[in-house]
């Protein structure tokens, strides 16, 4: 199979969904004539011209707002933010506006729009610039909130989300831009809302989402040469969530670690944790561990960093804690 | 104003100090961008050079508890303000011997003692609160005044027009100062808006409003003088557009081929620093000698920034949990 960036991956289905499609645009900063901050965008100003690859001001309020009105009245907008850190200046026009159109409308508006754009830390960007906001999305009924971590999952997500008649969190990684791999030719959809079982295993079940799943492999991979064998549920999409396959890979393993980048309190793992003890209480043999940012704003230095995010020591730790190998 | 005038408005003393100040600003990030490229800075850094007649004009007529905010692009305003340059090098450094105490990095540069109310990320984002700081001035019976920077890009964001209202009609001594560089990112002005001369924006809340020539220290100084006497008066904000021109690109990233390198040359052709060199030179204000002793004090003192720098600690693993909270126990979740 022929092997792509996840950028290209990303560019891919735009451009076929663009091509199909001719209410389908996309704005935002940078993205036709730079050719995107992170050149996800690049040559599609090229291809679409500049009525449906359009450069904004540094203005995510009013262009989130106009995109959601041309929502509202047919059109099929992808808003890109140039990272979710500065979604927030337009954080009320998603969680006032297209999240509630629908119902406050009685199902007369759809809203069928996407805001994609990479979310989490980057390296040492500091704290303004490294934040992980998927459980604040995904808190919101009215919203879908996707975060893929390989570029096969990309595309065929992405292409789902261009499709959907709701509004679409799309929530990707700068430093999984250039990443490379298997990407299936020709058009295909994967459904939002299913989870993917990317490593089978039978001792520990660890569910994850987004970039931090590949640190999360490759504790895996240490955790094998030990003999522990890992299943990993790679979420994919954070609002709905697959608890079905979740519950199902806890039901065998018996055992269940979970891993985000975001912060704790209140989190998706919070969430898939009460959900495991409501629905696989009696399964399991041991208290459910997980790993998440650490419970503060992001510093700058270098160890900082690495001792803020989730990283393969601490996620071979609770998987050692659940399966009473510690120590 | 004429060139023969403005020369004879500043003294001798004025012109060495602003050669010194604004030759400091540019060696130093000179020198951080020579540290970015061996990967002593890293993340996102993003250079003052080409901009130093702003910093050296506001600071001719600033007094001590007058205090200045700015964007990301913020290394050379706080030492403006007397931040002794070494900490600064520290915090791109990382180091807990910086200003920020190694938690803040190039953009999150902070000096409460100097009035130097910090280097923010969030494009805009630190607009109205430079307009709370003017609020609290205005509040507390004080004088001073506050010196808001943005870029010409933070002008399309709400949070500019929000502040600019608020701040005229509740008179806030506060000076906003939009560094027009030309580019945002790889946008230029013309193509964000209609308005492309930006002082006019300030019109529609009818707030004195005023275009300047970033390249001149000495229009900038007028144009500060000017303003900070009619915040101190009680006279409510002004509105400067300051025209200037960032020589590199947006950030160490970025290799601006969105611009021409004559335009660039246009700019370095009436660069600031050169032109007090100049005024300098044609009215002896300086011998060779004397000059050549400025730029080896400056020399001196960039590498001791790097010494000290380098010589600095790293933030422990540990340290994450401090200086969240001004509680001190404040219960973090720490688990695994
Ligand atoms: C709200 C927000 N949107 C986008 C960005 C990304 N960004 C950082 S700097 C910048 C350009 C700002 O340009 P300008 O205001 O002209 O300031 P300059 O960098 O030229 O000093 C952009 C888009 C951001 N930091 N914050
Ligand atoms: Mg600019």
């Amino acid at each position: 199979m022929r092997v792509i960036q996840f950028r290209e991956a990303l560019r891919e289905a735009m451009v076929e969904e663009m091509r199909n499609d001719e209410d389908i645009f996309i704005m935002g900063e940078e993205v036709a004539e730079y050719n995107g901050a992170y050149k996800v965008t690049q040559g599609m100003l090229d291809e679409f011209g500049d009525k449906r690859v359009i450069d904004t001001p540094i203005a995510e309020n009013g262009f989130t707002g106009i995109a959601i009105g041309a929502a509202m009245n047919g059109l099929r907008p992808i808003v890109e933010f140039m990272t979710f850190n500065f979604s927030l200046v337009a954080i009320d026009q998603i969680i006032n506006g297209a999240a509630k159109v629908n119902l406050m409308s009685g199902g007369q508006f759809n809203m069928p729009i996407v805001f994609r754009g990479p979310t989490a830390s980057a390296g040492q960007l500091g704290a303004q610039h490294s934040q992980a906001f998927e459980n604040w999305y995904a808190n919101t009924p009215g919203l879908k909130v996707v975060v893929p971590s390989t570029p096969a999952d990309a595309k065929g997500l992405l292409k789902a989300a261009i499709r959907d008649n709701d509004p679409v969190i799309f929530m990707e990684s700068e430093q999984m831009y250039g990443d490379k791999a298997e990407v299936p030719e020709g058009e295909y959809i994967i459904p939002l809302g299913v989870a993917d079982i990317k490593r089978k295993g039978d001792d520990v079940t660890i569910v994850t989402f987004g970039k931090i799943y590949h640190r999360v492999a490759k504790a895996a991979e240490a955790l094998a040469a030990e003999g522990i064998e890992v299943e990993i549920v790679d979420l994919r999409t954070v609002r709905p969530i697959d608890y079905a396959t979740v519950i199902e890979s806890v039901k065998k393993t018996n055992r269940l670690v979970i891993v985000e980048e975001a912060w704790p309190l209140a989190s998706i793992s919070t969430e898939i944790a009460y959900k495991v003890q409501r629905e696989a209480f009696d399964d399991l043999d041991a208290p459910i561990q997980r790993v998440t940012m650490r419970d503060v704003p992001m510093g700058y230095g270098a160890n900082m960093v690495e001792e803020t995010l989730p990283n393969e020591g601490r996620i071979i730790e609770a998987v050692k804690t659940v399966s009473y190998k510690k120590g | 104003m004429s060139k023969d005038l403005k020369s004879k408005k500043y003294s001798k003393e004025q012109y060495l100090k602003w050669y010194e100040e604004m030759l400091l600003y540019r060696k130093f990030e000179e020198k951080a961008s020579a540290s970015y490229i061996q990967q002593k800075i890293r993340g996102f850094c993003h250079l003052y050079i080409g901009q130093e007649a702003i910093v050296a004009g506001y600071e001719t007529v600033l007094g001590k508890g007058d205090s200045v905010i700015t964007t990301y692009r913020d290394h050379c305003q706080p030492i403006g303000r007397g931040t002794d340059p070494k900490i600064i090098m520290a915090e791109l450094f990382g180091k807990t011997s910086g200003i920020s105490k190694g938690r803040g990095g190039s953009m999150h540069m902070f000096d409460k003692e100097k009035g130097f109310f910090g280097g923010h990320g969030i494009v805009g984002g630190h607009i109205p609160l430079g307009a709370g700081i003017a609020f609290a001035e205005k509040y507390k019976g004080t004088k001073n005044v506050n010196i808001c920077l943005m870029g010409d890009g933070a002008v399309r964001q709400g949070a500019f027009h929000e502040a600019l209202n608020m701040a005229m009609t509740w008179k806030l001594p506060s000076i906003f100062v939009i560094e027009n560089n030309m580019y945002a990112m790889g946008t230029s002005v013309e193509r964000t808006s209609n308005v492309t001369e930006l002082f006019k924006l300030g019109h529609a809340y009818e707030m004195p409003s005023f275009a300047v020539n970033g390249m001149s220290v000495e229009d900038c100084a007028d144009a500060f003088e000017e303003a900070v006497e009619r915040a101190r008066n009680g006279d409510g904000p002004t509105l400067l557009e300051i025209r200037t021109y960032r020589y590199k690109g947006h950030s160490m990233s970025d290799p601006a081929k969105y611009r021409t390198k004559e335009e660039l040359n246009s700019y370095k052709d009436r660069d600031p620093i050169a032109s007090v060199l100049s005024t300098i030179n044609e009215n002896n204000y300086a011998s060779e000698d004397e000059l050549k002793a400025i730029e080896s004090k400056i020399k001196q003192t960039i590498e001791e920034c790097v010494e000290f720098a380098e010589a600095g600690d790293f933030p422990q693993a540990g340290d994450i949990y401090d200086g969240i909270y001004a509680q001190k126990d404040y219960p973090f979740i720490k688990e695994i």
